[in-house]
């Protein structure tokens, strides 16, 4: 893994960057094809730690044919993805609901919350 | 029934052009909407990316929606739900059907038509095979999902890299099904790049370009599909079917903007973008009905459908604070062509001497084009030439031409790359 391509994902322009091991460089990459700063930051952190929003539904307690949609309130790490899909496999709200409530706070220990993306009452 | 705007659709669209249209002094407007709440297709896109490049924010679907319908309530705009219009009449008479009111007749001053569009079904695009049940729309299998809580199954494959495929692709992994691979025919992939990266290479999901489905198999229940390669004709290549075991296909093959009631009124309808024909008001061939979102084209962001929304609803406003006698005949109409290159543009129409300062074209191309040119031509004369490092048929571009540019033009313009 001395050279590795990626498309960067911060804006649609979608920019090939090729991500170098330096050791000499700051954060240990050298990174080229990218237009902006945000895209050199993406690429670093997709080296050491990448993340994503996780967006997904649950059950509403009473209710058959309406799901709640939830998103945790900033990126959590790639790899709890799955661990996070099981929690929220159990999980059952009750309504009323606002967009942007608090369901679980600091999910599976990812230092993000849970909170509703819809309101419904 | 009278009112002086009536919006056909409560989603992305149609609540933006109420929305316009009430900040320009439109007191009296009716929002039409079929489902059971406000926010359309949105409600059920759970997924988040939108609201980038208006709010600078990343909003799921509910979220980005949620901003509009507050903003139609705070304005106490009348909206109905679970309403169908059935037909609509030159004259602007809409008969409208809903299980409270019965059917009913509504006359407008102006309509702003905001229907969206719909999938493409298996029917479209002639699979051959048995039909049995496991085979969706992608946007079906998601609303199946995302707002009714059925799980549509449990090993899949999806045809066509559309965004709401790949997006499905996903969500599908998330919940608990093995995606198998998505098959594009083209040679390249349908989508946005960030879906691509963050759907399927994310999750380790084959793209398999330049492939398509030939044949479904199974009974009641779908029990596979073979896959084979296709040649640069899109001609099945002999040798290469493959089979693949699975209880679930998601066709994300392409949209087409929902135009039954645009026929029904007689306005005319491009047959390049399956939209209404219409000018930089966005008013179609009928005077008094406008048309936004992806009823007019396929857009790629919802962003871009709110600020063509914006400016329908304000188009219409004006519209309706004219005089009979000011909304006279408008002069020097011009038409605008798609050349070499180039799939569609939009608007079809400008009316030089209407425009407020510039006129914005909206386009796509018809293949993937590197470093090339994009020139705006009338009667053999440049008019504007802008270069582009390359270009996709699935990403929208624009060019924005200064009104001083085409105070000279009396004839057709032509969009070309060169």
């Amino acid at each position: 893994m001395d050279k590795i391509e990626k498309t960067c994902i911060i804006c649609p322009i979608g920019c090939n960057l090729i991500i170098e091991k330096d050791p000499e460089s700051k954060d240990g990459y050298r990174v080229s094809g990218n237009k902006c700063n945000r895209g050199l930051q993406y690429a670093i952190e997709e080296m050491i730690n990448p993340t994503r929003i996780l967006t997904s539904t649950v059950k509403i307690r009473g209710v058959s044919n309406k799901m709640l949609p939830v998103r945790t309130d900033r990126a959590i790490p790639k790899g709890k993805l799955f661990q996070v899909m099981d929690v929220l496999k159990e999980l059952e709200v009750e309504l009323p609901i606002k967009a942007g409530d608090l369901i679980i706070e600091n999910i599976s220990n990812t230092n993000a919350n849970l909170i509703a993306s819809k309101s419904i009452v | 029934m009278n009112y002086d705007l009536v919006v056909i659709g409560g989603g992305p669209a149609g609540l933006a052009a109420a929305i316009s249209a009430r900040r320009k002094g439109i007191k009296d407007i009716l929002i039409i909407e079929r489902d059971r709440e406000l926010g359309g297709i949105l409600n059920q896109c759970i997924h988040n990316g939108f609201g980038l490049h208006l709010f600078k924010k990343e909003l799921t679907g509910p979220e980005y929606a949620k901003c509009f319908i507050d903003e139609v309530r705070e304005l106490n705009i009348d909206y109905k739900l679970n309403t169908f219009v059935l037909d609509i009449d030159d004259k602007k008479e809409l008969s409208v059907i809903n299980s409270r009111d019965g059917f009913f007749k509504i006359q407008a001053k102006a309509i702003i038509l905001a229907m969206g569009c719909r999938e493409r079904p298996r029917g479209a695009i002639n699979i051959p095979g048995s039909r049995p049940s496991g085979i969706f729309t992608a946007g079906t299998a998601q609303r199946l999902i995302n707002m009714e809580g059925y799980m549509v199954g449990k090993k899949a494959v999806i045809l066509g890299s559309g965004d709401i495929g790949l997006i499905m692709a996903r969500r599908l992994t998330l919940e608990g099904a093995k995606v198998e691979a998505v098959a594009e025919i083209m040679p390249y992939p349908n989508g946005l790049n960030r879906n691509i990266v963050q759907c399927l290479e994310d999750f380790n999901i084959p793209l398999l370009l330049e492939h398509t489905v030939i044949e479904i198999k199974g009974k009641d229940r779908l029990e596979g599909v073979i896959l084979a390669k296709v040649d640069e004709n899109r001609s099945v290549i002999r040798g290469t079917e493959k089979y693949i075991e699975c209880d679930t296909l998601i066709l994300s093959v392409g949209l087409i903007p929902e135009n039954e009631l645009s026929k029904s009124a007689g306005i005319e309808i491009d047959p390049l973008t399956f939209g209404p024909i219409v000018d930089e008001s966005l008013e179609t061939s009928i005077k008094g009905i406008f048309a936004c979102g992806n009823v007019l084209h396929v857009h790629d962001l919802v962003d871009n459908v709110t600020l063509e929304a914006y400016k329908a609803g304000e188009k219409a406003a004006e519209y309706i604070k004219k005089t009979s006698k000011e909304r006279v005949l408008k002069t020097k109409k011009v038409k605008l062509y798609p050349g070499n290159g180039i799939r569609y543009v939009l608007p079809q129409y400008v009316n030089i001497d209407d425009l407020d300062n510039n006129l914005k074209l909206f386009f796509r191309v018809n293949d993937i084009y590197r470093d090339i040119e994009i020139l705006i031509e009338s009667n053999g004369s440049l008019i504007k030439k802008i270069k582009k490092n390359q270009v996709f048929p699935s990403q929208m571009e624009s060019i924005t031409l200064d009104k001083k540019l085409l105070t000279e033009i009396d004839q057709e313009i032509l969009i070309n790359v060169k």
